[in-house]
């Protein structure tokens, strides 16, 4: 086994594990912890594919906002944190069921994709991926419309939310 | 001998493989050993600063300080620390365990992790991200994790709210702060902060000083002190997120606010100051190292001036000072000094930095108009006679 290798599954074993543990902790504070675990993982998954913007934007937005948000509304609620109700349902069985088709669907689809069994080429080391992508997000023959589609969703609720914040008198 | 940390590192290299070892190995460990004299150097850089803070603090406050121990007091840090060490380990009844002793290592970490992207001397940078300027982001956001951990845990309500606090400012204040980071960026043309560096033969505080003091001011506010410091105001909220820590656990957090303030200097000096760069320096690299920290430690000074200057502000004028003034500035300059940049394209570097300047001066003094005529206005509104509640008059009833 290579380094590489070993990093991934020791990675891959401390996300699937901070995962687990997310729906398993009974207190929801350290459960938005270990989500915060678990969301770390995947960033380091991304930084070893050489995607160092989506490890770094990965650490901003879903640690830094979402993850945060998280633990203000959890701490903002009261008795949430300590909650004793049973953690299983009536629907455990189901649940399971569905979980286990749709993760063997996505190995099934993920395998019987060519790319999936090809080494990829390595990255041209020259090429500075980040100035590429910046380029492709707003070039016409690139990803321009869905960028601007995304800013006007984003604006649309920044408004929003200032409709609702604001103090009219 | 112009270069030692090359020369080191080519020998231990060498060494290395020398044993037989496989490259790869020789890598990791030479990093290994890099992290350790980095992080090693930084803490004992963080006792000192103990001392530095005290004795600055003194001269604002016209006093002497620490002169006990040591010429000029210079032991006193030892004593500080060995104080620190020998306290009872309190861990208060009900706290998180876990959650509440990761806080203080957490906050001292994220610091250190800043430094990794720092360029301390021409080719000689922790690691050379390109995407640098949005990894102190992102770090800056699991400072902000860590304090929130600290609060929730310490299962005190004073604690807490202090958690609440930081929150809103350290969020609040990293909006504008990214803002103004965008600035150097867009004009290095690369979020590498080495490269921001070397393209910095004018120092960018003359190119973009609005941008700088917005980075500063929001900078000050993301490590919370004051005027900021509503995080941990004593007379509110008794300590804040910190309130439950004895020992060694509150010098973490003590450590980690001294180290982050010079590590502000240090990112304000490669930012916008140049970095390691100074007469000299391609000849003699290493005193890129003795220029980067002079810098940082003249923001330093700057951040401790301002606090022991200024009063803390209240909590609505802090947010109202953020979204109403930082970030809408932050976000004009950016624009215009987008357009300027590309409108200058060609011209010569007297030109552009003169009228870059003055974009920048007549910015930041509409703005402040704007805002002093709101004052006004406000001051007006607030000082209008307000009305009284009066006793209902009794009705006279008629006698007919």
């Amino acid at each position: 086994m290579t380094p590489v290798q070993i990093l991934f599954i020791l990675v891959a074993a401390v996300t699937l594990g901070a995962a687990l543990m997310v729906v398993n902790a009974r207190n929801l504070v350290h459960a938005a912890l270990w989500l915060i675990v678990s969301f770390g993982g995947v960033a380091v998954f991304y930084a070893m594919l050489n995607a160092g913007f989506l490890a770094v934007a990965q650490v901003v937005i879903y640690i830094g906002a979402i993850a945060i948000l998280m633990i203000f509304a959890i701490m903002m609620t009261r008795n949430v944190a300590g909650d004793s109700s049973p953690r299983f349902n009536s629907s455990q069985i189901i649940g399971l069921v569905l979980a286990l088709a749709l993760f063997a669907g996505l190995v099934w689809m993920t395998l019987s994709w060519s790319g999936a069994t090809t080494t990829p080429m390595p990255l041209d080391s020259r090429a500075d991926p980040i100035s590429q992508l910046g380029s492709a997000l707003v070039s016409p023959d690139g990803y321009v419309l869905a960028f601007e589609l995304a800013s006007i969703l984003l604006l649309g609720a920044l408004v929003g939310a200032l409709m609702i914040a604001w103090d009219r008198k | 001998m112009s270069d030692p940390v090359t020369i080191i590192a080519n020998w231990l290299e060498g060494l290395l493989l020398g044993w037989g070892l496989s490259p790869l190995l020789a890598t990791i460990i030479l990093n290994a050993i890099g992290i350790l004299v980095m992080a090693a150097l930084l803490l004992v850089l963080d006792i000192f600063l103990v001392w530095v803070e005290r004795k600055v603090v003194a001269r604002f406050q016209d006093r002497l300080g620490p002169n006990r121990l040591g010429p000029y007091g210079l032991i006193q840090p030892i004593a500080d620390v060995l104080k620190l060490l020998i306290k009872e380990d309190i861990t208060p009844r009900g706290a998180d365990r876990l959650v509440y002793n990761l806080a203080p290592i957490l906050t001292l970490a994220t610091v250190l992790l800043l430094w990794a992207v720092i360029p301390i001397m021409p080719n000689v940078v922790g690691t050379d991200l390109n995407v640098g300027i949005l990894y102190l982001v992102a770090v800056g956001a699991i400072a902000t994790l860590a304090i929130i951990m600290a609060g929730w845990s310490s299962n005190n309500k004073y604690a807490l709210l202090g958690a609440f606090r930081t929150v809103a400012q350290m969020i609040s204040y990293e909006v504008p702060m990214v803002i103004a980071l965008l600035i150097p960026v867009l004009l290095a043309r690369s979020m590498g902060v080495s490269d921001i560096v070397y393209s910095q033969e004018v120092w960018y505080i003359l190119v973009a000083p609005a941008a700088a003091l917005i980075f500063l001011i929001s900078s000050i506010a993301e490590i919370g002190r004051a005027p900021f410091d509503l995080v941990e105001a004593e007379s509110e909220i008794v300590a804040g997120f910190h309130i439950e820590y004895t020992g060694m656990k509150f010098g973490l957090f003590y450590a980690g606010e001294l180290l982050h303030a010079l590590t502000i200097g240090a990112l304000f000096a490669a930012l916008f100051l140049g970095g390691w760069s100074g007469p000299g320096v391609q000849a003699v690299p290493v005193l890129g190292v003795f220029y980067l920290l002079i810098k940082a430690f003249f923001i330093y000074w700057v951040i401790m001036w301002i606090k022991y200057s200024l009063p803390r502000i209240r909590i609505d004028h802090m947010l109202s000072f953020n979204w109403k003034f930082l970030t809408p500035l932050a976000l004009v300059l950016l624009l215009a000094t987008a357009i300027a940049d590309k409108a200058l394209e060609g011209s010569t570097t007297v030109v552009y930095i003169l009228v870059m300047l003055g974009l920048n001066i007549v910015l930041v003094l509409g703005a402040l108009a704007l805002v002093r005529g709101y004052a006004s206005k406000e001051r007006q509104r607030v000082g209008e006679p307000k009305p009284v509640a009066r006793p209902p008059q009794p009705t006279v009833i008629e006698q007919s």
